[in-house]
């Protein structure tokens, strides 16, 4: 669980990082170029098959797990003053797993498979060599996932590629779907507010030097600023 | 003080119990939670009725038999103490209070508030000692052994065995007295010729027993009487992971 558990850790940081491409101000062309790039290159394309096997062994294993552990106990306390001792987020790992789970599903189904599998238009970036300035507007398919080019005629660079940013900014205008996505942001930021810090003391990394710090990067990066980040996309383009 | 008590009341291991409730009118702030006890069971006698049975020996912090699963804590609302450490003056007058057993797989309830707790000893017996004949006692200075680390080793030998951590454990785990008794061994010289196997084996033994496995609530920690660290817990994940990848197979 640990092990999986920190590589997840790693895979939201390198998503988020991905991701925050979708606030830059250039019509969608860095995000959408960066979509062909996370789904062509191979050795993105190999640990990503390594990620979804790694979901699905850590929520699995997890929810085994808990069920195990129901067993320990067969029969249950009356009353039990949980608060007194332990933190919820502790408590309530299973149940922000499985919410986790199911925005995983619904968000691969949304953005994921639509861009594999289903139709996504394309977008054609006219950019102007000289001073930057850029135009763009909707484009036949092509062949390839990606077309660049530059023409010494007119000196413009040429990018044609899917447009997944506008699938994302036309998603994000339902409230129900960035209500969804903000819960979903919650439930991250409490499995990990208890999960990124049990992980090292399931590894057996406990010491009153490091403590602090791993209890730090746990509740501020994991539990705040990296949910806080990935549910201002939807936020962003909803209120925009 | 008056005190209605609801303590679970069960026949034997085999039989499903259930709550039965009681008025004390008489209870003294100054008597221990066990003295209550004693002053119920008179007058469940006087009545003509069974008295509850309940463990305790010493009645003074030390032995760790008086569990007691008061309004869903083990040992009571009060830190760091037994039950019988824990006195009246810590509840109010009419309180309702619920006494249960602990209750875990590992511990079958043999009756009333009285558990089985013999699969701790079977976890000791797997591993938690020294083989050699440690002889008497030596010279204080024969064996030298850092200040900081014997004060961690006697504050993990500090562990009295009561179960309070399986208790409030929301998995029923047994990491914490598993741990403290590992670490213990695991921080002197002495302990060292068996540690790895003595890790596994305690592990083992502990899996056996059908206790849950650690989440790291820290609900052990928080409620153990003798405020046992969770980072014995965090040793005995580094001394088990360490004894897995190296300990010699036979
Ligand atoms: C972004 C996705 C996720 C990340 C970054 C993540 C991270 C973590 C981490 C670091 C731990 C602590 C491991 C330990 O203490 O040893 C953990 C525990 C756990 N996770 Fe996840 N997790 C994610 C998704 C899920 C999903 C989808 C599920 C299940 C449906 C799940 C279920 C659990 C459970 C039940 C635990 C508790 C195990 C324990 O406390 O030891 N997690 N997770
Ligand atoms: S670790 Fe604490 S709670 Fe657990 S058995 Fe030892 S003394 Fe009791
Ligand atoms: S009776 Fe011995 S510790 Fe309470």
């Amino acid at each position: 669980m640990a092990l999986t558990g920190l590589f997840l850790c790693t895979f939201l940081l390198v998503h988020l990082i991905g991701n925050l491409q979708l606030f830059k101000a250039d019509g969608g062309m860095a995000f959408n170029v960066y979509a062909v790039f996370m789904t062509t290159n191979p050795l993105i394309k190999f640990t990503s098959y390594g990620l979804y096997a790694i979901i699905i062994f850590h929520a699995f294993w997890g929810l085994y797990l808990v069920s195990e552990n129901k067993k320990a106990r067969p029969v249950a306390y009356a009353m039990v003053d949980g608060k007194a001792n332990s933190q919820w987020t502790s408590r309530w790992m299973g149940v922000l797993g499985t919410i986790i789970l199911a925005f995983i599903v619904m968000h691969m189904a949304g953005f994921w498979a639509k861009y594999k599998f289903g139709e996504v238009p394309y977008v054609q970036y006219e950019r102007n060599i000289v001073d930057g300035s850029m135009t763009y507007g909707p484009s036949a398919p092509i062949e390839s996932k990606k077309e660049q080019f530059v023409s010494a005629e007119t000196g413009m660079e040429y990018t044609i590629v899917k447009d997944l940013y506008t699938e994302v900014a036309v998603a994000f205008k339902e409230w129900w779907i960035v209500l969804l996505y903000v819960l979903a942001m919650a439930a991250v930021s409490f499995h990990l507010v208890h999960g990124f810090s049990s992980a090292f003391q399931t590894l057996g990394v406990h010491h009153s030097k490091y403590n602090g710090l791993i209890k730090f990067v746990g509740i501020w990066v994991f539990g705040i600023i990296v949910p806080i980040l990935f549910a201002a996309m939807p936020v962003y383009f909803f209120i925009q | 003080m008056k005190i209605t008590l609801k303590v679970w009341r069960q026949k034997n291991t085999n039989t499903s119990g259930q709550f039965e409730t009681y008025k004390l009118d008489h209870v003294s702030e100054d008597m221990s939670f066990l003295e209550m006890f004693d002053v119920l069971n008179e007058q469940l006698i006087n009545e003509g009725k069974e008295p509850v049975v309940f463990d305790h020996d010493c009645r003074e912090g030390i032995c760790g038999m008086c569990s007691m699963y008061i309004n869903g804590r083990p040992h009571g609302p009060k830190h760091g103490v037994t039950t019988c450490q824990l006195h009246m003056r810590s509840f109010k007058d009419g309180d309702i209070i619920v006494v249960e057993p602990w209750r875990a797989a590992a511990f079958p309830v043999l009756k009333d508030l009285s558990v089985d707790r013999s699969s701790f000893d079977r976890i000791m017996s797997a591993g938690g000692f020294v083989s050699v004949n440690a002889g008497n006692a030596q010279d204080a200075n024969n064996l030298p052994i850092g200040k900081e680390i014997a004060d961690e080793a006697f504050m993990s030998a500090a562990c009295i065995g009561c179960g309070a951590c399986v208790a409030a454990c929301k998995n029923a785990s047994a990491m914490l007295f598993v741990s403290a008794k590992v670490s213990q061994l695991a921080l002197l010289p002495q302990g060292q010729p068996e540690a790895k196997r003595r890790a596994i084996a305690m592990v083992n033994q502990m899996d056996a027993e059908g206790f849950g496995a650690c989440t790291n609530t820290g609900a052990c920690s928080a409620e153990c009487p003798k405020e046992i660290s969770l980072s014995n817990i965090a040793r005995l994940n580094r001394e088990y992971l360490s004894a897995s990848f190296t300990a010699q197979v036979d």
